[in-house]
């Protein structure tokens, strides 16, 4: 074993050419740019039909009745679906709770759920036949906030809730709620010199992924219906389709489409089970494409959370306690919300030592629109106000706001307010040392001979200020975030790894379900099997449900689990390869029987480095395969009345500097330079690894100056659900981002690999709050923030 | 959904007569939106990308008679000395690719409050040229031109041929409020032109009432200041006093509402910040290029 914070040895393969640590390139790559690359959206079939979904118009209604005569008689139009139509007694779907219902019941929930499908022979035809549906709504009062969710009075959002969080929720409108409760935060209260205290607002992001929900089913000829499709988690997907269907999971096959873009957004089901509903009553392959405002309908979004804090400190400058109450808005359906609270709740103080705290989280059940899992999953919302209030108690108590972070910075063996010890490294106060120490850009950049470049203000072209009121600010935040499935879920991974010769040369393929959707799983999975296979040639299988559940693409999971799976296959194969050459060739050599032996270059070499056997001559006649399971150390729920318990599989640490140039008059933003310093245990792709940091970067960017999804309070309807409203970062918007990369083992991880995708997305939004405070002087409770907020003109 | 496709004017006057009805268009950028959101399902297209002069530009001796669909990244890089309010104003129009298919014939058909284009044409003093096949061409003044929310003079008839626009003979400056640094629909924008030659100085403001408008009683109490103080032969420093109560009015020339893009009182703020600043900008251009003739004199 390393020791901790050392680099982890690689035990074989070092030498192979493209493997781990090396910036090997994404195959997909250049199709991508090249616009090649074939979307889930580009796929077509011969005879195929073109599915459409209804949706509801309104957020809460009774559905008096459904008329689709008219649908039904427009010429081209296949077949028309309701409830009604579904084939069997299984007619919810959902990750955790099935509540979602497949098509609505009697009853809508939330604006634009799906009401009604329809498969035609274009997609022109299909959108007009759904628009010819009569469906007769009677409204019903909208519950939309906490107060009106919880109201003595209040409208239930289900009626007959019986999934097992309802014998320890409060009330009925609350999915889930997690206390977390240790030592006693009353008493250490009375120690604190300084109490500070918030109350912030965090807006409904969504993940804009580029390429909208899409898939094609295709009935089979033994009766199933085999469904290419866009997601992130192929196993899950299938659960819980086959049993809507009325169908053994056999006899649904899924193929991994092409994906762009998921954050999140594609772990719920969104058109998979109407596709293939559609499929096998008309018999015919059906497409469904979203297209973007349908988009908007079809995913989850991030919580909009309030979020409630006390933090006190001694006058030295230590954190005494933290009291906090978190109030996520689920919207209509479960979805991922019991996990977000989970994570909120024992993520909610942040990457500090706090001895006393007093932890409060609860999902609401609402009819806004349903969130779920989006990059950060929970633990975003909560930097975002624990690291405001760092810097409020920073500033009552005199001390530089970096300076007061690493005086109270967690480091290894620091206890989670979970009772869990950090046992890996923990570098957050040398994060923040890193991102302080990089040289700050250059002030005025935008003074030039030839007058003022609008590029480098405000406003940018737009022209909005050549200077004026234009203020720099600069903020810190740091943030913490868990890797894998947490709360004792069986996070496993499975991988097939075989090695034959083909044409002369020894290769490796891989074969998982793992979604790539951008992530470069695809790229890091290769580097592994040459690595610990010493070959060149490594083919990735496409990834489909004929091999094992990958687990989801989250959590910053996937190198971790899907990558310790390869890489445990490969090690098992690496080993029957050994075996088949001690029987053909042990007797020609005695280091076959006494070395340590590698596979490097295509040989059998020994730990000495001499080689014994070309590995084509080793396998020749035989291929090697192997598909096996493998798994992290478990992890236990948390109590349910302490939130005590060993909850969480491995921590994920970025820091993030923020320059902001602040037009004070207009309240527009310009983010300069956002300096991330990560600490990734090993790189395995260390370009893939910048690129994480910098995309994970961004949309945290997004979220702090302009991505909010608007919904109207007092109808639940959504009122932006377009990319002309709804206002992702441009490169114009993206600022330079340094990224410093640490490499401080886990030696319960893979090579010591650290989860990274989602680390950089917390603390990035909170760094730019804090820059844009510090250039306006403005306490800014929200995000993200608009200019009204700071003009004074909201 | 038809296609019409004329291969002259005279063929696209005449189609437009047969079928009153038929949507105009150009580069696409608005009428494909409405289509694709199916927002819009026009009976009949009418497409005008065959009518070659459409997309050409003559610069006179005072004006520049601009084809409806000359594309704004030809606006920007071509036209910037002869209309620099509007090339500014067509830098911040979307993106380089849309930059590259629309032009300011289809913001006018459009007639959104929110059009890029209109504040720099009400500053500049523009005419738009349209014409029929019955009662062939005529001109309307800009000032005249909006009718209403997305409403225009147009009679249904008509199609726009070109903008003639004057030379610029003084500073003109454009600036646009949106909530990121480039690709943005405007929350509000404050186009600013001043006439020299005529002593007088114009104002456009956009997304910030019902209709594009002018700022007339700011243009007013400004040209008023001007001529009273020998500014424009002084070329004194505009006191800070006027200037304030220039953009208080042209903020107060504002009618705007709350939507998803700003509150109502953000863009009157904005549009009197904007007013403030533009002023500043061409006035300090102007005291240069008056110094540099004296000194050149």
């Amino acid at each position: 074993m390393p020791a901790n914070g050392a680099p982890t040895k690689i035990t074989q393969g070092s030498h192979t050419k493209g493997g781990i640590g090396e910036s090997t390139l994404r195959p997909d790559g250049t199709l991508k740019v090249t616009g090649e690359f074939a979307y889930s959206s580009d796929m077509w079939h011969e005879d195929m039909l073109w599915g459409q979904i209804l949706r509801s118009t309104v957020a809460h209604a009774e559905i008096v009745s459904i008329d689709t005569s008219e649908a039904l008689a427009l010429p081209g139009v296949y077949a028309v679906m309701t409830y009604d139509d579904l084939p069997t007694e299984v007619k919810h779907y959902g990750l955790e709770i099935q509540d979602t219902p497949v098509l609505a019941h009697g009853k809508v929930r939330h604006h634009g759920e799906p009401v009604a499908i329809v498969a035609a022979d274009h997609p022109e035809t299909a959108r007009r036949a759904a628009a010819k549906i009569k469906v007769d709504y009677r409204e019903l009062p909208v519950v939309t906030d906490e107060r009106t969710a919880l109201a003595p009075d209040a409208v239930l959002v289900h009626e007959h809730r019986d999934d097992h969080h309802i014998g320890h929720v409060p009330h009925p409108n609350i999915v889930h709620r997690q206390p977390i409760v240790r030592g006693d935060a009353a008493a250490a209260a009375a120690r604190a010199d300084v109490i500070v205290r918030g109350e912030y607002t965090f807006g409904m992001q969504d993940q804009a992924f580029l390429g909208p929900e899409s898939g094609l089913a295709v009935p089979e000829e033994d009766g199933g219906v085999h469904l290419y499709i866009a997601t992130q988690w192929l196993h899950s997907d299938l659960r819980q389709i086959a049993p809507v269907l009325g169908l053994p999971e056999k006899k649904v096959r899924m193929t991994l489409a092409g994906v762009g873009g998921a954050f999140g957004g594609r772990e719920d089901l969104s058109m998979q089970i109407h596709a293939c509903l559609l499929a096998l009553r008309t018999g015919k392959p059906v497409k469904i494409v979203y297209n973007r405002f349908e988009s908007f309908f079809g995913h989850v979004h991030r919580h909009p959370a309030k979020l409630t804090y006390e933090h006190g400190a001694t006058r030295d400058g230590k954190l005494t306690h933290v009291k906090c109450r978190i109030v996520l808005d689920g919207g209509a359906y479960a979805s991922a919300s019991p996990a977000v609270v989970g994570n909120a709740s024992s993520l909610g103080v942040g990457p500090y030592v706090v001895d006393d705290v007093d932890i409060e989280a609860i999902a609401l059940y609402t009819n806004n629109p349903p969130c779920g899992a989006m990059r950060g999953f929970g633990a975003v919302q909560a930097c975002f106000a624990y690291e405001a209030q760092m810097d409020k108690l920073a500033r009552e108590l005199g001390l530089d706001p970096v300076e007061f972070r690493q005086r109270n910075a967690m480091e290894q063996g620091t206890l989670m307010p979970t009772g869990q010890p950090v046992d890996s490294p923990a570098p957050v106060a040398e994060l923040l040392r890193r991102v302080k120490a990089m040289p700050l850009p250059p002030e005025r950049q935008w003074e030039s001979s030839e007058g003022a470049d609008v590029r480098q203000l405000p406003g940018g072209l737009s022209n909005t200020t050549h200077g004026e009121g234009v203020v720099r600010g600069i903020g810190y935040a740091v943030g913490i975030k868990n890797v894998g499935f947490s709360e004792g879920f069986d996070d496993y991974s499975t991988a097939k790894v075989r090695m034959e010769v083909i044409a002369g040369e020894p290769v490796a393929t891989v074969h998982t379900a793992m979604a790539e959707v951008g992530q470069g799983g695809v790229t890091v999975h290769a580097q592994i099997a040459r690595s610990e296979l010493g070959v060149s040639r490594v083919t990735i299988h496409p990834a489909d449900t004929q091999v094992g559940s990958a687990g989801s693409t989250s959590a910053s999971r996937q190198t971790y689990v899907t990558g310790g799976a390869v890489k445990n296959a490969c090690e098992l194969v690496r080993e029957r390869v050994l075996e088949i050459g001690r029987r053909k060739f042990g007797s020609y050599h005695p280091a076959w029987a006494t070395a340590e032996l590698l596979l490097e270059g295509g040989k059998v070499v020994t730990d000495g480095g001499e080689a014994l056997a070309d590995l084509v001559d080793v396998l020749e006649g035989e291929a090697v395969e192997v598909e096996e399971e493998w798994r992290h150390r478990p992890t236990e729920a948390f109590d349910l009345r302490t939130g005590q318990g060993n909850g969480h599989v491995q921590y994920s640490f970025a820091a993030h500097r923020a320059v902001v140039e602040v037009d004070t008059e207009l309240g527009l933003v310009k983010v300069i330079e956002l300096a991330c310093a990560q600490d990734v245990g090993k790189a395995l792709n260390p370009l893939s690894v910048i690129g994480q940091i910098q995309g994970g970067t961004t949309q945290g960017l997004g979220v702090a100056v302009m991505e909010e999804i608007i919904v109207d309070p007092k109808t639940a309807k959504v009122r932006n659900p377009s990319f002309t409203d709804y206002l992702i970062p441009t490169i114009l918007d993206t600022p330079t981002i340094p990224v410093d990369v640490l490499e401080l083992a886990d030696e319960h991880a893979p090579y010591g690999l650290r989860g990274i995708g989602e680390a950089p997305t917390l603390s990035s939004t909170p760094a730019v709050l804090a820059a844009i405070r510090n250039a306006t002087g403005l306490e800014l409770n929200r995000t993200p923030v608009r200019p009204e907020h700071l003009t004074g003109t909201a | 959904m038809d296609f019409l496709r004329p291969a002259s004017w005279e063929e696209a006057l005449a189609a437009k007569a047969e079928h009153p009805t038929a949507v105009p268009i150009a580069g696409g950028t608005d009428v494909m939106v409405e289509i694709n959101f199916d927002h819009r399902r026009p009976e009949y297209l009418l497409d005008l990308n065959r009518v070659g002069e459409l997309h050409e530009w003559e610069a006179g001796e005072d004006t520049v008679r601009l084809g409806a669909s000359v594309p704004y990244t030809a606006i920007m890089e071509r036209l910037r000395a002869e209309l620099p309010g509007l090339a500014l104003a067509a830098h911040t129009v979307a993106s380089p690719q849309i930059r590259n298919r629309g032009g300011v014939g289809g913001n006018l058909g459009t007639a959104s409050p929110a059009g890029d284009a209109h504040p720099a044409l009400l500053a500049a003093g523009a005419e738009v040229e349209v014409a029929s096949a019955a009662r062939g061409t005529r001109m309307i003044p800009i000032d005249a031109f909006y009718t209403g929310v997305k409403r225009n003079a147009l009679q249904p008839d008509e199609l726009i041929r070109a903008v003639h626009i004057a030379k610029a003979d003084g500073p003109q400056q454009y600036s646009k409020v949106g909530t990121r640094n480039a690709m943005v629909i405007a929350v509000c924008a404050f186009g600013l032109a001043l006439h020299p030659a005529t002593r007088t100085v114009r104002t456009g403001i956009g997304s910030a009432a019902p209709t594009p408008v002018r700022a007339t009683a700011a243009e007013e109490f400004l040209n008023a200041a001007l001529e009273e103080g020998g500014f424009w032969d002084n070329g004194k420093i505009i006191t800070p006093s006027a200037v304030k109560r220039f953009a208080d009015l042209c903020a107060a020339a504002c009618n705007p509402i709350d939507d998803v893009r700003g509150t109502a009182g953000y863009r009157r703020h904005a549009i009197g910040v904007l007013a403030r600043r533009t002023l500043t900008w061409t006035w300090e251009s102007y005291r240069d290029a008056r110094r540099t003739t004296e000194g050149a004199a």
